[in-house]
């Protein structure tokens, strides 16, 4: 799950991590009365989107007075931000936060991740700091630190440290940015946070250390002891069918095809897209009904693939462990009957053959497949003679 | 011979009288699994499915000689439960639950390097149908009537693509030594390379199908290690060619987050090292027949 910077500069200010004074504000006079209340004569007034990117795509405006924040406030709010990380359809800007600006005289990067390949959380600092992670990594990466935190004792302020005076800073910025690096591990840690991102971590005139920017994500599997992460979702930030997916307990995102997919298993559900590009076509979505696929979970399955009115086709095709074929079968004939499109449904597993019987049953159009292919060519070839 | 379990292997399961747990714990029965017992805290001294119930792994061990365990404790407690589990000196614990936090397993990990290697619990899972040795026994969750005795081993990070290869398989006359779920999370018990490197030393294993999905570099270390140390022809396959980047397909392992990670790049590198990569799906156990025939 991901959070908006304002929410993640307020968890990690709480971990002692410095940021900039700032505040949200959700309307363009709400803005201007955020920044008088800021005090000062320089504001950064920040589009709070889910994705970065956002400073080259003009979501982030400099102002120099109350009357230009709330301009620029009133030209973000409502805009369709596209960055080089959002989608080609972009993301609503809903919410902004205003910030005193600080002048400083060097950038730094720090990112910290639960790295799945060492299995610990890894510390990352430049001194390559504005630049993403990945230009960093392509063009200097001997300016690259890293650290490995051992997960038995956590990190230690000595790896703080020498990643500090590694960076080239004084002592005083030094001690600074050991207090940083310390608060960001530790809201990692306690928050349950796979990413926290800080870039870039400036240095002021004055030898202070500020995170300018920030960016956290969040371990979906531990959200269920992370209540006070959890109520940060912001579901205008993400897909309404796969917000509408998760609630019924189903794993769904949408894709450009045609093809409407309802699978168990995220394995099989990825390998049958696959097949249905390799036989000349393109999935609608990935949709994964997972264990214990009731008859009521697969006709919301088939409510979630229908509302895309791009689908021309649908293809059912589940192998079942755990899942029972005469339900799921019970569940398809019950969402086939009023279906406007032609369906393609292949079982396999426990209790095939009294699946397969519902189905011949019903005296419903349904077309049948014995095999993964057969299945994914069935339903190529429906989807293009549909209309 | 098959690898991690068979016919004798002393099984005990943990969350042993939860309603899943009791389902499975009937078909594993029905299969002719040596289930000895099972461990729910606050129910010892009860008998369920005609086993002792005890309240620690350690009295289930001491009581009843269990060297394996089936753990289908949900996400909350599951790491404590391994913990538990390789405490008491089980030599393989499989883990099915779905919905373990990240930071959990990472815990999990570093808690069994406490033990020297000779010792060590093997973990397999979380989040993956189990192990199979068909004809043996059968440590999970997944549907045993497909599954046919064989000389093909099978490693899979999906259930429901495991079952895919054996009903390909089967369907060729081919059978398996042992399928090993390892899982969809990004922090596994065990990774593919655990299991080839267990399939290569197995006389009855032939070929190994490996079959990965896009996300983490498992996929890429078991290649390296396959091209310079098996002798055994390995078929792969990865999951997830339309897959978009940045975007958790299901799994919370499966995401394209990295360079490396696609499933294009993966089964490129696959065959650089030698693999025979199944052109798609469909084409599990085709490939093996084969890699075999020729």
């Amino acid at each position: 799950m991901n959070i908006h910077e304002y929410q993640a500069k307020e968890l990690l200010a709480g971990f002692g991590v410095p940021i900039p004074q700032g505040g949200v504000a959700y309307a363009a006079d709400n803005a201007a009365y955020v920044a008088a209340q800021l005090g000062g004569d320089h504001w950064a007034v920040k589009a709070q989107i889910h994705a970065g990117g956002r400073g080259k795509a003009g979501g982030v405006r400099l102002c120099r007075s109350h009357h230009e924040v709330a301009e620029a406030a009133a030209a973000l709010l409502g805009k369709t931000l596209v960055t080089a990380q959002t989608s080609p359809a972009g993301q609503l800007v809903q919410r902004l936060y205003i910030e005193t600006v600080e002048p400083y005289v060097r950038e730094l990067y720090l990112g910290l991740v639960l790295d799945r390949k060492i299995e610990r959380i890894r510390v990352v600092a430049s001194s390559g700091g504005g630049m993403d992670i990945e230009e960093i990594t392509a063009h200097r990466p001997e300016s690259l630190l890293q650290i490995q935190v051992e997960p038995a004792v956590g990190l230690q302020r000595f790896q703080a440290r020498e990643l500090a005076f590694g960076l080239g800073l004084n002592q005083k910025q030094a001690g600074q940015a050991v207090v940083a690096v310390m608060g960001c591990y530790r809201a990692l840690r306690d928050l349950d946070a796979n990413m926290v991102e800080i870039n870039p971590l400036v240095v002021t005139q004055d030898d202070r250390v500020v995170a300018l920017d920030a960016k956290m994500a969040f371990d979906d599997n531990a959200l269920f002891r992370r209540p006070q992460i959890a109520e940060m979702r912001d579901p205008m930030q993400e897909d309404a069918r796969e917000s509408e997916a998760a609630g019924l307990g189903l794993n769904f995102v949408s894709l450009e095809g045609d093809i409407g997919c309802i699978i168990n298993g995220a394995g099989l559900a990825m390998a049958t897209m696959d097949m249905i590009k390799y036989a000349g076509g393109e999935p609608a979505n990935f949709l994964d009904v997972g264990g214990g696929a009731s008859a009521e979970r697969v006709a919301a399955a088939f409510r979630l693939v229908l509302a895309d009115r791009h689908v021309k086709a649908v293809l059912v095709n589940i192998f079942a462990g755990i899942n029972r074929c005469d339900w799921v079968a019970q569940g398809v004939v019950q969402a086939a009957r009023d279906l406007r499109v032609p369906l393609v449904v292949r079982l396999a597993g426990t209790n095939v053959e009294q699946g397969r019987q519902i189905l011949r049953e019903s005296g419903l159009p349904i077309i049948t497949a014995d095999t993964l292919a057969d299945a994914a060519a069935k339903a190529v070839a429906a989807a293009r003679s549909a209309p | 011979m098959s690898i991690l379990i068979d016919e004798s292997t002393r099984v005990l399961i943990q969350g042993f009288t939860g309603e899943k747990a009791t389902f499975h714990a009937r078909e594993m029965l029905a299969y002719g699994t040596n289930i000895v017992a099972g461990v729910t805290p606050g129910k010892g001294g009860q008998r369920h499915l005609e086993r002792p119930v005890f309240d620690t792994v350690k009295q289930a061990v001491k009581a009843t000689g269990a060297q394996a365990s089936l753990s289908f404790i949900p996400p909350p407690f599951a790491a404590d439960g391994l913990m538990e589990a390789a405490d008491a000196g089980l030599r393989l614990v499989c883990i099915i639950t779905d919905g373990i936090p990240a930071q959990d397993m990472m815990t999990v990990k570093r808690y069994l390097l406490r033990y020297p290697r000779d010792r060590r619990t093997t973990l397999v899972g979380p989040n993956c149908a189990g192990i199979i040795s068909p004809g043996k026994a059968m440590l999970g969750i997944m549907p045993g009537h497909i599954y046919r005795r064989g000389n093909v081993g099978v490693v899979s990070r999906s259930g429901t693509l495991g079952y895919e290869a054996a009903a390909q398989l089967g369907a060729l006359s081919l059978g398996i030594s042992t399928s090993v779920g390892i899982g969809g999370d990004p922090i596994n018990g065990s990774s593919f390379r655990d299991h080839l490197e267990r399939f290569e030393q197995d006389p009855e294993t032939l070929a190994v199908i490996m079959i990965g999905e896009i996300g983490g570099a498992q996929e890429a270390d078991a290649a390296t290690w396959v091209r310079s140390n098996m002798s055994k022809p390995v078929i792969g396959y990865v999951a997830g060619l339309t897959a978009p980047k940045g975007r958790r397909m299901g799994h919370a392992g499966a995401i394209i987050s990295a360079a490396g990670d696609s499933a294009t790049e993966k089964s490129e590198f696959m065959r650089s090292c030698g693999l025979h990569v199944a052109p798609s799906a469909a084409e599990l156990g085709a490939s093996v027949a084969k890699v075999l025939g020729s």
